[in-house]
């Protein structure tokens, strides 16, 4: 399973963190402070992954990827695959560029509960719900639209949230 | 996915070179993007990220946030305010916690605005909460109803949403809240609600089997969803339940098969693709399952291989092409799969085949899936490892540390006696470049394990080990310095003195030079000054001043090391008795005569006896101190009669003078065994306890005859005493006659003893400055040693069989091949082809009988122990305070008031005797202890507490000893492990006065054996709570518990 997503910057600020197992906050900090002392001594082109059974207990690695300013890290468990995860992040960066047009850190800060929300969408309790990221799209813009609605105009909200399944 | 791409690597471009704060600077651009979708900006918010932005310190950062959380504090507190501004708090507080602030004053809000009617707001509710708070948090219980209306709107977003907290805030106590709206959710019309419903169910799962078990076949037919994503939810559930019970899902091989293949050939729809591949992940999960069902099973793996051909077919890249990331992701599955089932050649030959262009490629990730491809292919085809000798080497060469360790891991599977040296030199090499404690304690335990099992030479073992304690240090248990002296006492084993001294020569001089470095971690300065005591002068090159003066560096060097301390006054001891004891005059240097003045004035008793002892050295003959400390008297195995027949003339006397004759431990209920005391007495309460005396027993003290020795308070000290005027040696008696006591194994004593004798001289010492005897304790009472205890326990031959065993091996083959890096492969592999077979059936066997030397321990609990145990105990006993005896006897007697008949008394034993084993710790019996007896046996108790020695060896006499023998037997086998022989029931039983006090007995012995098998013979909890329940309702119900004194007393007072 996934045991959290961490979105932070290259000086180590957090920018998104998200743990599926409850974790204390002053535990969180000390993973945050770990993980990036760890990924900002790597330098480019070294393999995408760091065993984390110090961190996170046995059998558990760090999938990260480096983007501009940003690290994406997702912690896993051996029964996720370390490759596939990989993807994964691209879905979920390819997501973020698709939502904000071209996503950069500000917008991470900025729209963090927009961010969750793709997040939530990709991965649900620890497990990949989703990896497609036009299907992403699609839910969330469902949410954002009767949420937009629903600030407008309250007595809306019944009509939107029965579209059709539009996958198949 | 290209254009993408190159945004990305632009924008990487234009903010990379800037910092946050340059990026800050053009907020405005960030603005109209930051307001899209009107979401969290508000200038105030924007403020706020902008300022701790642009903090140029730490502190600076810390203010800032501190003012906000004060500002949120008053305004989220205020009434009325408009729901947007609530959300927008809220949405602060969760990005203040992220930086580490505690926002626990704004949880309620929260809370409060899950239950809103907006969407928006109900959402940002729904996702402080899940950030917020855990599963166990008092605040849940507010948010269960609301989720429980949210899972029944009649809006899918809103139902989505609260799935979402669902996987998050329910417990194990609210699953049954929302488990039945959740499962009705399954047949909802829209696939992402279904989707979630399973992912919520799986996370119940997860949380609570219990409560899902009637579930289990839902997801079963979730596997036939319409909708492809919803089956692809059920995967992650399937995929647990699988690997927790292979067996119950055989029956869906065919149908994961089926779904794979289909999934393969490209079946779903477009939708479900992923860069032009078919549905990636699902093929993954479903391999992955696979993996879990063809294990073992010949009949499942032979319906996978056609369809792992055809995926392999289907995801194998063109020549020269690398591959996509993801197909690459599913053929590493497949590998991981083709290595977990039972394969054909066919398959294997594939899986070889892309493990070599994973490790062929110049991708890291790719390196790092081949390394690891590797390791499983190898476990199966040892000879696929000589192909790739040289990209192994280039990945252990590599600068990415997560690649080197994972070579290293690689390595450590293959590890043969052949190529253990390289190996460990490398991970020893490593092991330098690392500075966290968690990496340096696995790699030092794996080290260590290869030296222990495939070591070439002592020689080589000692120099290895020694780098280990350098670079490690105290991160190395002490048990592994205490097997290196061993092993250099021991020496090889055979007769061969010379390898011996050799061995010690070269030992010494190793020491010597490594003392000459500044900065050595503890433990190896231990076995250090332990090596220079013990052998420092035996070869002659060196004289006792030399290194007695090295030694009093060492503990100069440490003033702050009491045990190093003590190893080296010791060592000066030994070093002096032997100069004596081989007639020379020995005038101590002035240096260590200082130091020895110091000790003589420490605050630790230890080390003041230690000083002690050595003066006493100096007074002696030089005949006594030869029989005393004789050259390497280390490696000498003491014999211990258990009879103590030298103690008889002092028995006589001891009687002579009026002492009480030895009584057998039962009667002396609970008095000599500490622990076991209170645990009977807790017990005795299950007895017809009309006979109990209430007032206080006079303090044992008290009785003392002074000036006899038959019962003097501090029995063991004093009797140790005796023991180590009499016996020959003291060093190795006084310790091992301590272990003696308490240890009933006489093989391992011996090496205790051995192992021992440095961990504390005297009996009396600390138990703070002895840390061994605890461990050995532990070890005996958990029946757990480690590998390498196996070799500890049988002989010092055994770690020598096996390194035979694989020199042997290694000499079948050995292969020249030029160029260094091809010898170093070569070193590496270089047995392999040869060897396959034999190196698995080795290295099996080596395992397996590793494997049963753990388990033997561990299934006997308390090792068996001869006979003669109790005759020991006997004599010893009858130094026993007499006040002691007299107290047990009126124990007894009281029961002997009881009108109770002999068969009731038998019942009332039936629960203590299911019971025992099953309490886990002995305080759980002891605080149910009665305020009448618990009173006299707390008397016992203090009297144990200030001669920490006594209640030690007493109470591990409770769990060696013969009542164990007598329970046992009458338990009907119940702890069948503990052999004994039968003679010893007699023995117990003779004694008694009356059946009941036999009861007395019994209670005694089922309690006393509580602790002991308490500890070695763990069962399950749950069992062992509802025994505890049972017995405590029982205890209620017959007799007043400990928790009303006053009815007891009125009733019986």
């Amino acid at each position: 399973m996934i045991l959290a997503a961490l979105i932070m910057n290259t000086q180590g600020k957090p920018r998104i963190t998200k743990f599926y197992d409850h974790v204390s906050v002053e535990r969180q900090q000390e993973i945050l402070r770990v993980v990036y002392s760890v990924l900002s001594s790597r330098s480019g082109n070294l393999c995408s992954f760091v065993e984390a059974d110090d961190i996170f207990g046995p059998d558990t690695k760090l999938v990260y990827k480096h983007f501009a300013t940003l690290y994406f890290v997702f912690v896993i468990d051996s029964a996720e695959s370390e490759l596939g995860i990989l993807d994964l992040i691209q879905v979920f960066v390819e997501t973020l560029d698709r939502c904000f047009k071209n996503v950069c850190e500000l917008d991470i800060v900025y729209n963090f509960g927009k961010v969750h929300t793709i997040l939530d969408e990709i991965v649900m309790g620890g497990q990949v719900v989703e990896t497609s990221s036009a299907e992403v799209m699609k839910a969330v813009q469902d949410i954002w639209k009767l949420e937009r609605v629903g600030e407008l105009n309250p007595a809306n909200i019944r009509g939107i949230g029965h579209y059709k399944n539009s996958r198949s | 996915m290209e254009s993408w791409a190159n945004v990305i690597m632009k924008k990487a471009f234009k903010h990379g070179s800037q910092n946050t704060i340059d990026q800050l600077k053009t907020i405005g651009r960030e603005l109209s993007m930051g307001t899209q979708g009107n979401w969290l900006s508000s200038k105030e918010y924007l403020d706020l990220v902008k300022a701790i932005g642009e903090a140029k310190s730490k502190a600076e950062e810390e203010s800032i946030v501190m003012a906000e959380i004060e500002h949120l504090k008053k305004r989220i507190m205020e009434p009325d305010v408009p729901r947007k501004k609530m959300k927008e708090y809220i949405i602060r507080l969760v990005y203040v916690e992220m930086l580490g602030h505690d926002a626990s004053f704004g949880y309620i809000y929260a809370v409060k605005m899950t239950h809103d009617d907006n969407l928006l707001c109900k959402r940002s509710g729904y996702l402080a909460t899940t950030l917020f708070l855990n599963e166990d948090h008092d605040l849940i219980i507010l948010i269960v109803n609301t989720i429980q209306k949210d899972l029944k709107s009649d809006n899918y977003l809103v139902v989505c949403a609260a799935l979402t907290a669902v996987c998050k805030l329910i417990n194990e106590e609210t699953i049954p809240a929302v488990l039945p709206q959740v499962v009705d959710l399954l047949g909802h019309p829209k696939e992402q609600v279904r989707k979630k419903a399973v992912m919520a169910l799986h996370r119940f799962q997860q949380r609570s089997p219990s409560s899902m078990s009637h579930l289990l076949t839902k997801f079963r037919q979730i596997l036939c969803d319409k909708d492809p994503s919803v089956m692809s939810a059920a995967l992650c559930a399937l995929f647990d339940l699988v690997s927790a019970d292979v067996k119950g899902f055989k029956n869906l091989t065919a149908s994961f098969v089926s779904i794979l293949k289909q999934v393969a050939e490209h079946r779903l729809p477009r939708a479900y693709d992923y860069h032009r591949t078919p549905a990636p992940f699902i093929q993954i999960k479903l391999l992955k399952i696979l993996a879990l069902l063809g294990a073992g099973d010949k009949h499942a793996s032979e319906n996978m291989y056609s369809v792992l051909m055809d995926v392999i077919k289907r995801n194998e890249p063109g020549k020269g092409d690398p591959g996509s990331n993801i197909t690459n992701a599913i053929l590493y599955e497949c590998i991981c799969t083709i290595t977990a089932i039972m394969a054909n050649s066919k398959l294997l030959g594939l899986a070889a085949e892309i493990t070599s262009r994973f490790l062929k490629s110049d991708s890291h990730n790719y390196k790092y899936m081949g390394i690891d491809a590797l390791g499983r292919v190898i476990e199966i085809n040892p000879d696929f490892a000589e192909e790739h000798q040289l990209s192994v080497i280039d990945c252990l060469e590599d600068q990415d540390d997560t690649l080197k360790r994972k070579t290293l891991d690689l390595l450590y599977k293959m590890t043969k006696s052949s190529n253990v040296e390289v190996i460990v030199d490398r991970m020893i090499s490593y092991m330098r470049t690392l500075s966290d404690a968690h990496n340096k304690t696995e790699i030092a335990t794996r080290i260590i394990e290869l030296t222990e099992r495939f070591a070439p030479s002592n020689q080589w073992f000692i120099q290895t080990m020694n780098q280990v304690f350098e670079l490690a240090g105290d991160l190395v248990p002490v048990k592994v310095a205490h097997d290196l002296m061993r092993l250099l006492s021991k020496g090889a084993g055979e007769d061969d003195e010379e390898a011996d001294s050799l061995l010690r020569s070269s030992a010494v001089e190793s020491y010597l030079q490594l003392l000459a470095e500044p900065k050595l971690p503890s433990i190896l300065l231990q076995v250090a000054c332990w090596v220079l005591g013990e052998y420092g002068t035996v070869d002659g090159t060196h004289s006792a001043d030399d290194i007695i003066g090295k030694l009093c560096d060492v503990a100069e060097a440490h003033p702050g090391d009491n045990v190093v301390k003590g190893y080296a006054i010791t060592a000066i001891t030994k070093i002096c008795a032997f100069e004596i004891g081989a007639g020379r005059e020995v005038e101590l240097i002035p240096e260590c005569r200082s130091f020895v003045d110091d000790l003589l004035a420490s605050h630790s008793t230890d080390l003041q006896q230690r000083a002690y002892e050595l003066q006493v050295f100096f007074g002696l003959g030089a005949d006594l101190v030869r029989k005393v400390l004789p050259v390497n008297g280390s490696g000498e195995e003491i014999e211990f009669d258990r009879e103590l027949p030298f103690l008889q003339e002092f028995v006589d006397s001891a009687l002579a003078n009026g002492a009480r004759p030895y009584l057998d431990e039962n009667e002396r209920l609970g008095v000599d065994s500490g622990m076991s005391s209170f645990v009977s007495s807790s017990r005795s309460h299950h007895e017809p306890s009309h006979g109990l005396r209430f007032e206080a027993y006079e303090t044992p003290t008290a009785a003392i005859p002074s000036g006899s020795a038959a019962a003097p308070s501090s029995l063991l000290p004093d009797f140790e005493e005796s023991v180590t005027e009499l016996t020959r040696s003291v060093r190795n008696q006084t310790d091992s006659s301590q272990v003696d006591l308490l240890g009933p194994e006489v093989a391992r004593l011996r090496l205790d003893g051995v192992q021992r004798k440095w961990g504390r001289t005297s009996g009396s010492s600390q138990p703070s400055l002895a840390p061994t005897p605890a461990s050995e304790q532990q070890r005996r009472d958990s029946g757990v040693s480690e590998g390498a205890s196996s070799n500890k326990e049988s002989s010092p031959a055994e770690p020598r069989h096996e390194i035979y065993s694989s020199s042997f091996e290694g000499k079948k083959v050995e292969r020249e091949i030029p160029a260094e890096k091809q010898r170093l492969a070569a070193s590496l592999f270089g047995g392999s082809s040869v060897q396959k077979g034999s190196s698995g059936g080795v290295k099996g066997g080596v395992k397996a009988s590793k494997a049963a030397g753990n388990v033997r321990p561990g299934e006997k609990g308390v090792p068996p122990r001869p006979a003669a145990g109790s005759g020991k105990k006997k004599n010893w006993s009858a130094a026993e305070p007499k006040q002691a005896s007299s107290s047990l006897m009126d124990l007894v007697d009281m029961s002997g008031d009881d009108s109770l008949p002999v068969h009731d008394a038998k019942a009332s034993y039936d629960p203590f005797k299911e019971l025992e084993g099953l309490l886990g710790v002995p305080s759980t019996a002891a605080s149910s202890t009665s305020v009448g007896l618990g009173k006299s046996t707390m008397d016992f108790m203090s009297l144990y507490d200030s001669a920490p020695v006594v209640s030690q060896s007493a109470s591990s006499l409770a769990g060696d000893s013969d009542v164990l023998s007598l329970s046992h037997r009458r338990s009907g086998g119940m702890d069948g492990a503990n052999g004994v022989e039968g003679g010893l029931i007699d023995l117990n039983i003779l004694p008694s006065l009356s059946p009941l006090a036999g009861l007395g007995e019994l209670a005694q012995s089922s309690s006393s054996l509580s602790p002991s098998t308490g500890v070695s013979d763990k069962k399950g909890p749950s069992r062992q709570h509802s025994l505890q329940k049972d017995a405590a309702s029982r205890q209620v119900g017959v007799t007043p518990t400990g928790a009303n004194p006053a009815l007891f007393q009125d009733l019986f007072g």
